[in-house]
């Protein structure tokens, strides 16, 4: 079966250690906070300015200026630190973030990524993901395996504008996970019950399977 | 005005000298940390031609998206304006320019023409649609693009506080670009929720030093919350 959301984001908060500083984007990515196994700390940071982002609010905590970066009511926990944007994306682009996790459109076989822009449909702008692309130390792509249509989304050539240029090295779908290695995609996991045959059919660009694919513990 | 008090007492007095066509950096994220007095305040004086250099553009009725409602912005500098209808409808329609600019890469435009330099390199868009026409060059076997700094007529900020020396604190998340925006203004202008006597804010504290700032007006915020989201509308585990 494929995965929900859900167990998309809790697959993604394996990949974590303890001590990681982590930018999650909109939608699965920001879900991924919910599955930190507690054995572990990580601090996430949000690109508007701040590290040590926390739950959302109560009623009583609300306040205006504690904001993240989807623009949502949030808290900072003990520990955390405020500053500028300038700052916060010295932090991205310096590579001081450890990971970051955010959806796309598409992915291809050389770790190019669309995320962003979809000609002749309203272009509503980047915000901060070529930023994230361009200097998380490890970035990971989650997203469905095909569209609603069934068109692969892990292609030969990205089709769509792009994000980012030879940066993804990891991909968790709702049928695999895989890794981006020499203009290939590798078969590293498979959502439990769901078959090689399916996620080859579902991948347009050259997949690799090894020989043995574990199912994803999830 | 003496020395280097620069506190204003009114709105017009504190955008006096903003004309057509100027360029004006808005601090801002969202409707986060905006100058809301100053923005209205521009809508007032009905100044046309602008071009606006801000993360977002507000929405529809408030923040920024104020100034679409009469066209007075002619090019707007932005990561994301997906908030707004109006926006999307002047953008459609050929009547509002934009340019998209990654959100790191126009802190560092504002940050960079605050501080004398023109022009930057940076990884973030290259290979992309921002990084065609622009000058690329490789550094320790990497692809960079060359990225011009932003310099504006104004800059319109909100801060938490401020000394009558223009020395400025900004609170929580609401400080995002309003400093880099500080830098880069010819003329800079900072309303703010508490106007102090100098010496209150600690110097070591100061966010924004009053070198930056010409002009101090006390405001009053609406503070408006674009998406509340509270812990028990939340499904966390």
């Amino acid at each position: 079966m494929a995965l929900s959301r859900e167990q998309i984001a809790m697959r993604v908060a394996q990949e974590f250690k303890d001590g990681d500083y982590v930018n999650l984007g909109i939608g699965i990515p920001t879900l991924a906070a919910n599955y930190v196994p507690n054995d572990i700390e990580v601090m996430l940071q949000s690109e508007n300015g701040l590290l040590g982002m926390g739950p959302n609010p109560t009623e009583a905590e609300l306040d205006a200026d504690m904001i993240n970066a989807g623009k949502e009511t949030v808290t900072a926990i003990t520990g955390a630190s405020i500053f500028n944007s300038a700052e916060s994306f010295a932090m991205i682009r310096g590579g001081h973030v450890d990971f970051t996790v955010l959806g796309a459109f598409e992915v291809d076989v050389f770790g190019n990524i669309a995320s962003w822009m979809i000609p002749n449909k309203l272009i509503k702008g980047m915000g901060g993901a070529m930023d994230l692309v361009a200097g998380a130390k490890n970035i990971i792509v989650t997203m469905t395996h095909a569209d609603k249509h069934g068109q692969s989304k892990l292609l030969a050539q990205c089709t769509l504008p792009l994000t980012g240029v030879n940066c993804i090295t990891r991909i968790i779908t709702d049928l695999a996970v895989l890794e981006i290695l020499d203009g290939a995609f590798y078969l590293r996991e498979r959502a439990p019950g769901v078959s090689i045959d399916e996620i080859k059919a579902k991948t347009a660009g050259k997949l690799v399977v090894p020989d043995n694919v574990p199912e994803m513990q999830v | 005005m003496a020395g280097f008090d620069k506190v204003v007492s009114s709105y017009a007095e504190a955008m006096a000298g903003l004309t057509d066509n100027m360029t004006v950096i808005a601090g801002g994220f969202g409707l986060c940390g905006i100058p809301e007095g100053l923005i209205n305040q521009i809508k007032l004086m009905q100044t046309r031609g602008l071009t606006v250099v801000s993360n977002n553009c507000g929405v529809d009725d408030f923040g920024l998206g104020v100034l679409l409602v009469d066209k007075q912005i002619k090019k707007m500098i932005s990561s994301y304006v997906g908030e707004n209808a109006l926006f999307e409808q002047q953008l459609l329609q050929g009547e509002l320019e934009v340019e998209l600019t990654p959100q790191g890469t126009l802190a560092e435009k504002m940050r960079a023409g605050g501080a004398g330099i023109p022009a930057f390199y940076t990884a973030t868009g290259y290979g992309t649609p921002v990084g065609e026409g622009k000058e690329s060059r490789q550094f320790n076997g990497r692809d960079y693009i060359l990225e011009e700094a932003i310099n504006g007529d104004f800059a319109i900020i909100k801060a938490y506080k401020a000394d009558r020396y223009g020395n400025c604190i900004y609170r929580h998340t609401a400080q995002n670009f309003n400093p880099m925006a500080a830098t880069a203004g010819k003329m800079t202008v900072v309303e703010v929720e508490h106007i102090v006597e100098p010496g209150e804010i600690p110097p070591s504290q100061i966010h924004t030093p009053g070198i930056y700032v010409d002009r101090v007006i006390q405001g009053s915020f609406e503070k408006r919350i674009e998406r509340k989201v509270t812990a028990a509308a939340t499904t966390r585990a």
